[in-house]
């Protein structure tokens, strides 16, 4: 059991790779704590994870409140005894060119991924640094790496994802507390497929991955189990991608 | 500092791991053979190959040494066909064998620099030249290269080894692409300072060891070097199926020595 012993929070963790991720992980032994907006559906996870005998509990959580970050961190703590696992998760996509962007749009963009996943970050290290240390799993994107066609809000905000968790490996290593970053290639999701207006335009995306298939949210899920477990523990401020080659050409 | 547990995550397969005799290379090995592997252990020292074999024998786990001068097209074209006529197949490639030394440019020798290239790139080459087509006819195969955080920035004092390094990390791409189609994955790690024998004598010939251990340390914002096993577990990861759609990547396994 690869996370053995080990409590985790997954924002966004109601439906598509934060789904995945939670049942992947308390399958290898963790607690895992499931924070989302999308009560219902996270609800029901949950107690999926909780059927096959693991510990898995469900709290409402949008990553834009400060207030539900230290709820969800105080809730690790009171239940589980501390955290040592988080995964920023919880993201929204936006299709569009720059101009068709409205400030409005960018403003939602900029504070669901990039200050969502600062939030999580800001009250988990006190906590981590009381459990002895931890493991931060950020998801970024490819679109962090590369310009595309499809967006610019969303392309920047991940963005920020990623040096985000460059600093904040930087900034905390001495307290054993490691942050490293995804990076998604095109990922069959239901985020993701918000992005595409139909199975047409996920063809056309599909041809373009070197691999040539569209990514699925297990292979997102099995880098972020090898970011959380001690098998990455001399990595911190690495990206990895999952991209299927896109950004190698 | 990881279980001496059993896993499936490589069962079945057939490895080869370059440099299998030491270091990373001999930590690579033993945990693929933990997780269910044939390995093949491929050294220049064959006693070094034989060694890591019998450790791996110890666990439980099926191993094969073979001797092999990966700088020489001839050895590593007989190794590929050793291991074939031996296995039937082979299902992962590690080119993990390498060295250094401390030069600037102005320092470095000719000679030295042109052995450095034939082992460090040269030795990548050549080892994919041979065992792609072998993937490529089985259906398919995960090929992970050793290249180092050498080959994305710059280290005082190793010019030829960032220079190989740098080669390395390109060459993965360019090949990662050409040979997608044919259900081949190609990655490469990026260590930092790597607890080694190479690093054992870097620091035996100086004349202050502990503090040039010290520097070494302070490089990395984690303030130690790493061990070959935390290298090995990322290794692992990219060999086996649960990074079916990773190619062409980079990952850093360096205690955030490039983040910053």
């Amino acid at each position: 059991m690869r996370l053995q012993g080990k409590v985790a929070m997954i924002s966004g963790a109601a439906r598509g790779m934060g789904a995945v991720e939670a049942r992947l992980f308390a399958s290898e032994g963790a607690r895992v704590i499931l924070g989302d907006i999308i009560e219902d559906a996270g609800r029901e996870v949950a107690s999926e994870i909780a059927a096959t005998g693991a510990e898995a509990v469900f709290l409402s959580l949008d990553v834009t409140s400060p207030c539900d970050w230290e709820k969800a961190v105080y809730k690790a703590v009171s239940r589980f005894g501390g955290l040592d696992v988080l995964v920023n998760n919880a993201g929204v996509y936006l299709r569009g060119y720059v101009e068709e962007t409205s400030p409005e749009d960018w403003d939602r963009v900029m504070e669901v991924n990039a200050k969502g996943a600062f939030l999580g970050t800001r009250a988990a290290i006190p906590a981590m640094r009381e459990s002895g240390g931890g493991s931060i799993v950020n998801i970024s994107s490819f679109n962090a790496l590369v310009g595309t066609t499809t967006s610019a809000a969303y392309n920047a905000s991940k963005a920020a994802v990623r040096l985000l968790t460059k600093s904040t490996a930087v900034q905390y290593a001495a307290d054993g507390i490691r942050a490293n970053v995804i990076h998604p290639g095109p990922t069959r999701t239901a985020m993701f497929m918000s992005g595409f207006p139909d199975e047409e335009a996920v063809e056309e995306r599909r041809a373009l991955v070197p691999l040539g298939r569209i990514g699925t949210a297990e292979d997102i899920a099995y880098g972020a189990l090898f970011l959380a477990s001690d098998e990455s523990s001399y990595m911190t401020g690495s990206d990895l991608v999952i991209d299927g080659g896109w950004t190698a050409q | 500092m990881f279980s001496e547990a059993r896993g499936t995550r490589l069962a079945g397969r057939v490895c080869v791991v370059t440099g299998g005799g030491s270091g990373i290379g001999r930590a690579v090995c033993l945990l693929f053979g933990r997780e269910g592997a044939t390995v093949v252990a491929a050294d220049k020292k064959a006693e070094s190959a034989a060694r890591t074999v019998g450790e791996m024998e110890f666990l439980g786990a099926q191993g094969m040494a073979v001797q092999v001068d990966v700088s020489v097209a001839r050895s590593v074209q007989g190794m590929v066909d050793v291991v074939v006529e031996e296995h039937g197949r082979i299902d992962v490639l590690v080119n993990n064998a390498g060295f250094g030394f401390a030069a600037t440019v102005v320092e470095t020798e000719e000679a030295d620099w042109d052995r450095l290239m034939s082992v460090n790139l040269k030795g990548v080459y050549l080892g994919c030249k041979y065992v792609v087509p072998v993937m490529a006819r089985q259906g398919g195969g995960s090929i992970v290269n050793t290249a180092s955080a050498a080959g994305l920035v710059g280290v005082p004092d190793r010019a030829a080894y960032c220079a190989s390094k740098g080669g390395v990390i390109a060459m993965t791409r360019a090949m990662a692409i050409d040979h997608v189609d044919e259900g081949v994955r190609i990655n490469c790690v990026a260590p930092g300072t790597v607890e080694s024998p190479y690093f054992d004598e870097i620091f035996a010939a100086t004349d202050d060891p502990e503090g040039l251990r010290r520097l070494m340390e302070a490089r990395h914002p984690m303030g130690r070097l790493g061990s070959p096993d935390e290298v090995a577990s990322s290794v692992l990861y990219l060999a086996s199926d649960e990074s079916s759609f990773v190619t062409g990547s980079v990952l850093s396994v360096d205690g955030g020595m490039t983040a910053r």
